[in-house]
């Protein structure tokens, strides 16, 4: 085994061969390097953070047809140094009545719900944080904190927009993770454990194709959880300013962007390994442990790009709409979708690959035809309902 | 000591001393964000038994649906209840009392059992506590039966709750 097969640990040995050399006790010297681990991960995930936000500037002046940034350095690429500067040297402002201790703590708290879910993120076989096997409720309890974090940020401002920004972001958060913990539980169906390496390794046919349905509602429910357009009523420019974070400034309000930045990332990492494989392409992650890397950062750009996408060329919905969306939509739906995959998954069980991946393929189309023919007849429904009465006073006139 | 102890005295330490200030602290919303410490340590507990189904399982109800609903209910309640009025009533003491009661009848029955002082053996490699778990709560050998009265008492709960929110038109 050499460097280039498993640099983690090769690492980390010769590492805590050198402070055990010096005397440092085997269990102090592991817990260094176990810290020096995560503060490098960290960093690695802080620059890739600042580049982010460059990427996001350029990504969304394509979509509305302008240039984007592009003064300093080559390509903009120098802008985003310029913009940390500038909120670094901003005042930091504190509002009156403000509640100080719990208003200083919501930014990190906010930050930090993002970085630790790269705590269970494999980005190649043999490089990740730690292998849990309650892997997929970990992102939800990492969500909570995220959650806990906004309603800290929106009640300790002393600020009204604040509040309803954190109120509407909670009420969509509480809703849109039941959809997400089902569709989470599909890929354990098929992989049968809930760690993410045990579930990237189930994938040789990636669970898009057994589960279309469930990576797509997945989506949607990510991006809620995200708050993006078409879900961000919690920052609603138009009505609420800017939402929960109104109060904030300079590199306080850095921390809630850049959290929210990397956040976006991270569930298009999430969405690559649940249901494209993760780092797996064809084989070549066996390569090299770094080309697995850079599978595995190529599909999370992926998934990123789609969110921003999706976020660029939405229209916001209203509160209303999008929690009857929630819960009289999407909720009956991916329970219908879990229980039918399980279903399947059991009376499929001992057949061949095609058969199973077909008959998987062919009942999630069913369910969407299904589910978007109940709702086209509900909504023919509604609109006879308004427009009779509208016929009638016509026809009298 | 083991770097283990260690982690556990400082975790109930924090855990105790958050208990403490969500009945001391004068705010109700600062009581309720020392609740979700509290939970939070308990949490850590759970993981340093072995038991980390528990110990997510924990943030996710407790702290991201329950803490938060606590939050939300004293968040619409107006702001002269949230900060008028004495902490402590008239029978502190007595309150005081019995959770020391309490605590030594605990601590006392469990100094009988066998296991109190044992130290805990790290598990297996490979061992497959979540499977474990799930069959336990599945065979009829096993707990189906207290598993599925729960249920049958949640989704109770779920229908009252419907039935007193209902606008009957």
């Amino acid at each position: 085994m050499n460097f280039w097969n498993d640099p983690l640990k090769i690492a980390a040995d010769w590492l805590t061969g050198i402070l055990t050399g010096w005397g440092m006790p085997a269990v102090a010297a592991g817990i260094l390097v176990a810290f020096l681990g995560t503060l490098l991960l960290i960093s690695l995930l802080m620059v890739m953070d600042i580049f982010l936000v460059w990427l996001e500037r350029k990504v969304v002046s394509r979509f509305q047809d302008r240039i984007g940034p592009n003064r300093v350095g080559p390509f903009g690429l120098i802008q985003p140094f310029a913009d940390i500067i500038k909120l670094l040297i901003k005042e930091d402002t504190t509002p009156e009545g403000a509640d100080r201790v719990v208003y200083n703590i919501a930014p990190m708290l906010s930050m930090m719900s993002v970085l630790i879910l790269w705590a269970i993120v494999p980005l190649a076989p043999v490089i990740l944080g730690v292998d849990l096997n309650v892997g997929l409720l970990y992102i939800i309890a990492a969500g909570a904190i995220g959650t806990l974090a906004i309603i800290m940020a929106g009640w300790s401002s002393n600020n009204k927009f604040a509040t309803i920004g954190a109120f509407r972001q909670v009420a969509v958060m509480v809703s849109f993770e039941i959809p997400m913990v089902a569709m989470l539980l599909i890929p354990t169906i098929f992989a049968k454990t809930m760690g993410m390496n045990g579930i990237i390794q189930a994938q040789n046919i990636p669970y898009f194709i057994l589960s279309p349905l469930g990576a797509l509602i997945f989506l949607v429910a990510a991006i809620a959880e995200l708050g993006r357009a078409p879900f961000d009523l919690s920052e609603g420019e138009s009505e609420l300013v800017s939402g929960f974070n109104i109060e904030y400034s300079g590199m306080k309000f850095g921390m809630f962007y850049a959290g929210e930045l990397l956040h976006a990332l991270t569930f298009g990492g999430f969405l690559a390994i649940l249901f494209f494989g993760g780092y797996r392409f064809f084989g070549l992650e066996k390569v090299s442990p770094f080309l697995a890397i850079v599978i595995f950062l190529a599909k999370a750009m992926v998934g990123y790009w789609v969110i921003m996408w999706v976020r660029y060329t939405m229209m916001r919905i209203r509160i209303d709409h999008m929690l009857a969306f929630n819960w009289k939509f999407l909720t009956p739906l991916s329970f219908v979708l879990l229980m039918v995959t399980a279903l399947m998954n059991a009376l499929l069980a001992g057949t061949s690959v095609w058969v199973y991946s077909i008959g998987m393929f062919l009942s999630n189309v069913l369910i969407a035809w299904i589910a978007l023919e109940i709702v086209r007849a509900y909504s023919r429904n509604e609109r006879e309902k308004v427009e009779a009465p509208k016929v009638a006073a016509e026809a009298h006139h | 000591m083991t770097a283990q102890q260690i982690i556990f005295l400082i975790v109930a330490v924090v855990t105790l001393g958050s208990a403490l200030m969500v009945v001391t602290s004068r705010n109700l919303v600062h009581s309720a964000l020392w609740l979700v410490s509290t939970l939070f340590g308990v949490a850590i507990i759970y993981a340093l038994l072995n038991a980390g189904f528990l110990a997510v399982v924990q943030v996710v109800v407790y702290i991201g649906a329950i803490a938060i609903l606590f939050i939300f209910a004293v968040m619409l309640t107006r702001k002269e209840q949230l900060e008028s009025g004495q902490r402590l009533n008239s029978g502190w003491w007595l309150g005081a009392i019995i959770a020391v009661l309490t605590f030594g009848g605990l601590f006392g029955m469990l100094q009988s059992w066998s296991g109190f002082s044992k130290v805990s053996t790290d598990l297996p490699v490979g061992f497959d506590a979540v499977g474990q778990l799930g069959n336990a709560l599945t065979t009829p050998t096993g707990f189906v039966l207290p598993f599925e009265v729960a249920s049958v008492l949640l989704l109770a709960a779920l229908v009252g709750a419907v039935y007193l929110a209902f606008n009957r038109k």
